[in-house]
């Protein structure tokens, strides 16, 4: 009688700790993964420079050149600026301060280049932090557009169109040029 | 009889866990595949900047990273500013152009992430995007964080 029962109980492998030692391993790997996703500035680089074929000709009018030295100071088309200068006079020329036709600010935002130009020795931060500005710009003026038109911020609007078909960014196209360094003193 | 009895009580008494280890390995099969476990050993210092205007990149498949840092010394000793591809540190300046070709064919819609330290200087900084221009991999990207 004794025997019999110890032997039907061994008939089963007992895996009832099998669910302990895999939700313990499961514990592990959620602990260990890490879903991070990476940010930053995305940014199209222009193919290599072409000799046969010379860069089309802008306008100068068309042009925005903020040049940031060694010393991280901003100069904007030849004058000195500051840097919390920087997002209003980018707003400015790309919109032409409302489309007031100005002589001296772009003919349009889809014609409006801003270009960036650094020292070798421009420090990586400050490039980043203008970088950020002309942005922070670009964004403010596709917010106030999509809010006149659509009743929402642009990241709201551009979450619902796919970028084919986004009609604020055929308006407010981004044309960010990153200059060619000047060699500067080593 | 009794016995009988006794017997019956006990196949009903416990709750059936046996599909449990199933539904918790699919779980961990998931999260194993889905994990990357081995990141790069760093060899360079990489303290990103902090931007305000950033957007997320959604198909991490598609990213390389390049490192461009001080090379790492020892503790808290510091080298010249390097760059740093996968787990190797470049020699000369043209080997990116060849190890970033190579990626492209890989993956014909790469982006590259540049993650630059916060203290490097634009001089390196051009000197890669030349050789990705180069390469044609024209998809940048600078890595910074968010701005608290």
């Amino acid at each position: 009688m004794f025997k019999k029962k110890r032997g039907r109980e061994s008939a089963e492998i007992p895996s009832s700790s099998l669910a302990d030692m895999a939700f313990l391993l499961l514990i592990f790997f959620l602990v260990v993964s890490t879903i991070d996703v990476d940010t930053g500035i995305g940014l199209v680089l222009p193919p290599p420079p072409d000799e046969a074929e010379p860069p089309p000709p802008i306008r100068e009018r068309n042009l925005l050149k903020i040049l940031v030295n060694s010393q991280g100071m901003i100069l904007i088309n030849e004058r000195p600026a500051a840097v919390t200068e920087v997002r209003e006079r980018v707003a400015n020329f790309v919109d032409n301060a409302n489309r007031a036709n100005d002589e001296n600010l772009s003919v349009s935002p889809l014609a409006a280049i801003v270009s960036i130009k650094t020292d070798r020795q421009t420090p990586y931060e400050m490039y980043i932090r203008m970088l950020d500005e002309v942005r922070g710009s670009y964004k403010e003026l596709r917010d106030a557009e999509s809010m006149r038109r659509f009743g929402v911020n642009y990241d709201r609007y551009s979450s619902t169109v796919p970028p084919s078909d986004d009609e604020i960014r055929k308006v407010y196209p981004m044309n960010v040029s990153i200059a060619e360094p000047d060699p500067g003193s080593n | 009889m009794s016995k009988f009895k006794k017997k019956n009580a006990k196949t009903k008494q416990e709750v059936p866990t046996t599909a449990l280890p199933d539904i918790v390995f699919m779980l961990l099969i998931f999260f194993m595949v889905t994990t990357v476990l081995r990141e790069v050993t760093l060899q360079v210092r990489v303290e990103l900047t902090r931007a305000e205007n950033i957007e997320k990149i959604e198909q991490k498949r598609l990213v390389s990273y390049l490192y461009v840092g001080p090379m790492v010394l020892g503790a808290n000793t510091f080298g010249d500013t390097r760059v740093q591809i996968d787990d190797a540190l470049i020699e000369e300046m043209s080997f990116i152009r060849r190890i970033m070709y190579d990626k492209l064919l890989e993956q014909p819609k790469l982006i590259v992430s540049l993650r630059v330290d916060r203290e490097s200087e634009m001089g390196i900084v051009t000197d890669v995007q030349q050789e990705l221009r180069q390469a044609g991999t024209l998809q940048i990207n600078y890595s910074t964080r968010r701005l608290q």
